[in-house]
């Protein structure tokens, strides 16, 4: 195992969850693609822990980070999905681009 | 060596996984399709010595894609996939983005020289990790536990279709919350 | 004190798994007979028949169930059970010394969630389903105090690892300053293995719920992993809070049997004695009040941890 394997895997990782948020048009799929992107930020940062600067914990306070952004993440999607259903019964992206410029 | 097997299936299992999320139909399928390449990515924290990261990863994603698959089912339109239907938007540009993403993101991988270090792993990963959000980064841990926080409060305003006035009537004068369910504690 | 076992330990684990599930479900059955006045002995070989009964019988099946999700609860749900005890230490050996013990624990049972879910989903029944998300109601409130107990017991010891755990309690075992972590955990493994009163996501008013469904084998996984969880759960308090292996004149190991035995029978006979707890009263009391109760018991421990 070498950093360039890690990384190169958190990209894959990172890709498929980008094709993921950009084409999907309901708002929990789009969450899923998300925390997939998010999952190799997990990855890339433990390897950069070991490979790089196992003596400074960086690495993994930046996988605690990454953690807690997915659970925020997580939670206000949800939430804001609950509200938008409740007040039009929508729960597409399409549907609720009211802020589009 | 046996460590190399189990990082490649890993990852190509996670990669293969998250692909199948946008690839069935039934949404319970793809939320357990998501938590299975997250596992496959908490093997591979794992691997580089991170025991307590990556359990805590498992427990946290297990977690989370429950409750995920709780929503999935309560919005998707057919979520048990039992009427094949695709619900994607510019598809062939979504394709050809992660597409050139991946290749720009692994020509990075292999055109830069990562810095490497061969000094000395620390005995205990999670005793350093606590050392330093208690210490040198604790501004982290503050940070993190106010979003938490944060969030909490605002999911709550955001989601719950009930407010004061409502419970407590629209003088506030009520003494007991009128609840349309009553909880255990005896109010 | 506890050390790692050799490797071939790992196969003997579900057999002392099985051997404590049978043990204690022969119990639950004799005391059933006892209130009935019916024969004891007739009524201890029950639950051994009732398996045999559901190993013969056929699996009945459903419209457009999703059986690849369904048969997998089962399975999922006992390997947690199991894979849950690898960090649990019988007298001296433990099978897995995990320097996260019990971290691990909690991952393995967290597993629950996701097994009991799918087993409500994949039968395509409505009843299921409901049983499914009651159970899931039911693990966002246990999970918090859960965690907390456990926590409580790894602040007491300065450590994850649950041989460490075992070993700060050989001049005090930690229920003796930490009660109301020890209630709440035993509590919680009840809520966590859906064992009465925490029963709801399999009650009889949906028509056994989450297990409605289930018939043959798949259901006869999915109790034995349900017995995996409660065995693997009382096996986990003796180690965090009753002192593990240690007690005079008996050998460790068997001290850490009679110690699981007992907190075992006790789950068992409560869960007889007291009526099913809905989930969302369940819900208000372990937000109001175990929530609270376990933080201030952590607060507590951490303050004495700090003085001493």
């Amino acid at each position: 195992m070498s950093v360039q394997d890690y990384l190169l895997f958190a990209a894959a990782l990172f890709s498929v969850g980008l094709y993921g948020a950009l084409s999907q048009q309901s708002i929990v799929m789009i969450m899923m693609g998300l925390e997939l992107m998010l999952n190799a930020v997990i990855v890339g940062a433990a390897a950069f822990w070991y490979f790089s600067s196992p003596r400074q914990a960086d690495g993994q306070v930046l996988v605690l980070i990454a953690v807690t952004v997915m659970a925020v993440e997580m939670a206000a999607g949800f939430a804001v999905t609950t509200a938008v259903f409740r007040a039009r019964d929508v729960d597409m992206t399409d549907m609720t681009a009211d802020l589009k410029g | 060596m046996w460590q190399q097997i189990v990082f490649w299936l890993c990852a190509a299992g996670a990669v293969a996984s998250g692909v199948a999320v946008f690839r069935v139909d039934s949404m319970a399928r793809a939320t357990f399709a998501l938590l299975a390449s997250f596992v496959f990515a908490a093997v591979t924290v794992l691997l580089v010595d991170l025991a307590y990261l990556g359990v805590l990863v498992l427990l946290m994603m297990i977690m989370e894609m429950v409750i995920m698959v709780l929503f999935m089912v309560m919005y998707m339109m057919n979520p048990a996939g039992l009427m094949p239907m695709t619900m994607v938007h510019n598809q062939k540009g979504a394709l050809g983005i992660s597409a050139g993403t991946f290749a720009v993101l692994t020509a990075v991988v292999y055109l830069v020289d990562w810095p490497s270090s061969g000094a000395a792993r620390p005995a205990d990963p999670a005793h350093a990790l606590g050392e330093a959000i208690m210490g040198s980064k604790m501004l982290v841990m503050i940070v993190v536990g106010l979003a938490l926080f944060a969030t909490i409060v605002t999911t709550v305003v955001l989601a719950t279709h009930r407010g004061r006035y409502d419970r407590y009537g629209d003088r506030l004068d009520r003494r007991s919350p009128d609840d349309p369910v009553r909880g255990g504690v005896g109010r | 004190m506890v050390e790692q076992a050799p490797w071939w330990s790992a196969l003997l684990l579900p057999v002392v798994l099985a051997a404590f599930a049978v043990a204690a479900a022969m119990f639950g059955s004799v005391l059933t007979a006892r209130t009935a006045g019916t024969a004891p002995g007739v009524a201890a070989a029950a639950p051994l028949r009732s398996a045999a009964g559901l190993l013969v019988r056929q699996r009945r099946s459903t419209l457009a169930a999703d059986a690849l999700l369904w048969r997998a609860a089962g399975v999922v749900l006992l390997l947690a059970g199991v894979l849950a005890s690898l960090v649990t230490p019988l007298g001296r050996w433990s099978v897995g010394d995990l320097p996260v013990g019990v971290v691990w624990f909690n991952a393995m049972e967290v597993v629950a969630w996701a097994a009991v879910w799918l087993a409500g989903w994949g039968g395509n029944s409505a009843f299921g389903l409901s049983g499914g998300y009651r159970f899931v109601a039911q693990g966002v409130c246990y999970e918090l105090p859960h965690m907390f107990a456990l926590t409580t017991a790894a602040i007491g010891a300065g450590s994850l690892r649950v041989a460490d755990i075992v070993a700060a309690q050989q001049q005090l075992w930690f229920v003796v300053w930490m009660p109301v972590a020890f209630a709440v955990f035993l509590l919680t493994v009840a809520a966590m293995a859906f064992w009465p009163p925490f029963d709801h996501p399999l009650g009889l008013d949906v028509a056994g719920g989450a297990a409605s469904e289930l018939s043959g084998v798949d259901r006869l996984v999915f109790l034995a992993g349900r017995w995996a969880l409660l065995v693997s759960g009382s096996g986990m308090a003796v180690a965090l809070f009753l002192g593990g292996g240690s007690g005079p004149l008996l050998p460790g190991w068997l001290w850490s049997v009679l110690k699981t035995a007992a907190v075992l029978a006790a789950l068992v006979w409560a869960g007889r004695r007291l009526p099913t707890v809905r989930m969302e009263r369940f819900a208000e009391v372990a937000w109001l009040v175990l929530i609270p109760a376990t933080l201030v018991q952590a607060l507590i421990v951490s303050i004495v941890v700090v003085a001493r």
